[in-house]
């Protein structure tokens, strides 16, 4: 006869099996793993290298007309570097740094957050269709775990992510600030996870009521492309039309990009940097708590 | 502890305010018995075993496991009870002993403990070679077996099985309920079972509980309820159009005579004796008859007599539900 399940463990237990058993889909499929690695490389080549927007203001990339009399050598001299100090000028202007490959490269650390979640999201759909969930919630794994942890797993993975960006970026020529200091990489990892605890509640809220893959994944493409363009990510907001503006001003992407560069590539403003991390955790609390509470009710129908 | 392991009283669920999956049904389940509820597709089998594992909340009317309320103490429901889902629930990307050991992670097992156990399991299971294997090259057969024994990890008091043998072929099958007989003898608990298999409600479940429309039409052992029908089942035809239920209700014996488009199904005692006696009473009026087949009771017979229909219709939906589950394996795979 059997006895009694004896082994009444705390409320919290079963949370890291089931991050556990997320992440292992993910290390142990070598493809995908593959996959994750070369995705960031392809986006930095293709978006970093192709719009090598510095290079526009270089020399070599138009001729200047002819002059009747011709410039004088020590003239063309003066005109260069006349043009190449306007161009770190522009480029300083706009992008905070004379290299547009680094402003960029620290954008896909966001982008990769977005998605990366987003695919996380996803993986609750397929938990449902195949009764995995419905499994879980027959255990005495309390209905809150069963969240934190598909958001824990994809926060963890957006995070592994991010480094792996830097470290690319890094061997692909990322120029970082004048005062950059290596613990700022820490900073780089505690914004990453405020901003990915916050959006993947959201999607899993979203995800949670659906059994089929169509409706979250339009619902998330309807999110997902809007929010990276109207981020600073790619380019700075400031040239953006005042309405556009107005949208990057609430979106997280936003502080959380400027946050990394602040941390990274620019002269850190620690005003700035504040403002980020402020804004970034409120929004995380915010949605993370929303997320979960419509998660937790839907569960406990 | 009582006798009554799961107790129903009026337990009902409507989803959205006006489907009503479970009505108000009544029910016991004892100690150490195998329960079965039989009934089609979307008859309300799934729903009531997901309230009496405290997945879905009731909308009305109450119900126990092991004296535990469903609603309000289901935290500890869960800790005496396992569940074998209709779904393969085991992760492909995982290997056989890797999801059981996750099983025992949910219940909080220790890893010790976790791992005596599982190499037990497995090894009634049969799965012993297999267990270092990922769970994509398992078979149906083996996926369910492997769904027993994560099942049974937390050694549960209460086992509840949902559709155990869906989408299994006839021996896997037959197997698979042999393996459900060990499991249940070796660790002596209680078991509730949903079924659309009338073989399968006949060769495991000490009583079944005949369900559709989330009514209970009938509760009690199969063979009871096989005598409950009165005796034989006689079809026949003739060749002639007229109705003949009336004369035929004149022979001795028959008790009950239904005509369904010119098919008679005949209910009568001591078939064999009174067929014969059927066959001269409609030749001497000058009826023909040209089939006739005869059949004990089985409970399909009853499962007709109580629904009024055929379970050939689940049958089919069942197929269509299957097709959809292997679109979906496919899809995952790829």
């Amino acid at each position: 006869m059997s006895k009694l399940n004896e082994y009444r463990a705390s409320r919290l237990h079963g949370i890291w099996a089931l991050t556990n058993r997320e992440l292992k889909k993910w290390y142990k499929a070598p493809v995908i793993f593959f996959l994750s690695i070369i995705q960031p490389i392809i986006w930095m080549g293709l978006l970093g290298k192709a719009m090598n927007i510095g290079a526009i203001f270089t020399g070599t990339s138009f001729t200047l007309p002819q002059l009747d009399p011709p410039l004088t050598l020590p003239q063309l001299q003066q005109l260069g570097d006349y043009f190449a100090g306007l161009q770190t000028n522009i480029m300083t202007s706009a992008f905070n740094t004379t290299d547009y490959f680094s402003f960029m490269a620290v954008g896909m650390i966001a982008f990769t957050a977005l998605f990366t979640t987003m695919f996380s999201g996803m993986s609750v759909v397929w938990d449902r269709r195949l009764g995995f969930l419905n499994k879980a919630l027959s255990t005495p794994v309390s209905r809150a775990v069963i969240i934190f942890s598909k958001v824990l797993s994809a926060t963890l993975r957006s995070m592994f992510q991010a480094g792996l960006i830097i470290v690319l970026a890094i061997a692909f020529g990322l120029q970082f600030g004048a005062n950059f200091n290596p613990l700022n990489i820490l900073g780089v990892f505690a914004i990453m996870f405020l901003v990915c605890v916050g959006l993947s509640s959201l999607f899993i809220a979203i995800t949670i009521r659906s059994t089929r893959m169509e409706t979250p994944m339009a619902v998330m493409n309807l999110i997902n492309l809007p929010m990276m363009f109207a981020s600073n990510a790619f380019f700075p907001t400031k040239f953006m039309p005042d309405w556009l503006q107005t949208i990057a001003r609430y979106n997280p992407l936003t502080y959380t990009t400027d946050a990394v560069r602040q941390l990274l590539i620019f002269n850190t403003d620690y005003t700035q940097l504040a403002l980020d991390f402020t804004y970034v955790g409120i929004f995380a609390v915010i949605v993370a708590t929303i997320g979960i509470v419509l998660s937790w009710r839907f569960l406990s129908k | 502890m009582s006798e009554e392991v799961i107790k129903a009283e009026g337990l009902t669920k409507v989803f959205n305010k006006n489907l009503t999956a479970v009505d108000h049904v009544n029910f016991s389940v004892k100690q150490g018995e195998i329960f079965g509820f039989l009934g089609p597709n979307g008859a309300g089998k799934t729903t009531t075993i997901n309230m009496l594992i405290t997945i879905l909340k009731p909308t009305e009317g109450k119900a126990s496991v092991l004296g535990f309320d469903i609603a309000k103490q289901d935290y500890n429901v869960r800790n005496v009870i396992g569940l074998v889902p209709q779904e393969y629930t085991a992760d492909e990307d995982l290997t056989g002993l890797e999801n059981i050991l996750l099983c025992a992670d949910l219940y909080g097992i220790p890893r010790h403990i976790a791992k005596e156990r599982a190499m037990d399991l497995l090894k009634l299971v049969e799965l012993t070679d297999f267990k270092d294997k990922k769970v994509q090259i398992y078979s149906g057969g083996m996926r369910r077996r492997l769904e027993l024994a994560c099942g049974l990890i937390n050694r549960p008091k209460v086992l509840f099985l949902d559709e155990p043998t869906l989408g299994l072929d006839v021996q896997t099958r037959a197997a698979t309920w042999d393996y459900i007989k060990k499991l249940k003898k070796e660790y002596g608990m209680t078991l509730f079972m949903t079924t659309h298999y009338l073989e399968e409600a006949d060769a495991l479940c000490d009583r079944v509980a005949i369900i559709d429309h989330g009514k209970i039409l009938v509760v009690g052992t199969p063979e009871d309820l096989k005598h409950s029908l009165g005796g034989d089942i006689i079809t026949l035809r003739i060749k002639e159009d007229p109705d003949v239920s009336e004369l035929i209700r004149t022979v001795e014996h028959v008790k009950e005579v239904k005509n369904e488009d010119g098919s008679y199904r005949i209910k009568a005692e001591y078939g064999e004796v009174t067929a014969p006696f059927i066959i001269e009473t409609l030749r001497r009026k000058g009826y023909t008859v040209t089939k006739l087949s005869m059949t004990e009771p089985t409970l399909n017979e009853v499962y007709l007599e109580y629904t009024g229909k055929s379970m050939r219709d689940a049958e089919e939906s069942r197929e269509a539900f299957r097709a959809q589950r292997i679109t979906m394996r496919r899809a995952r795979g790829g």
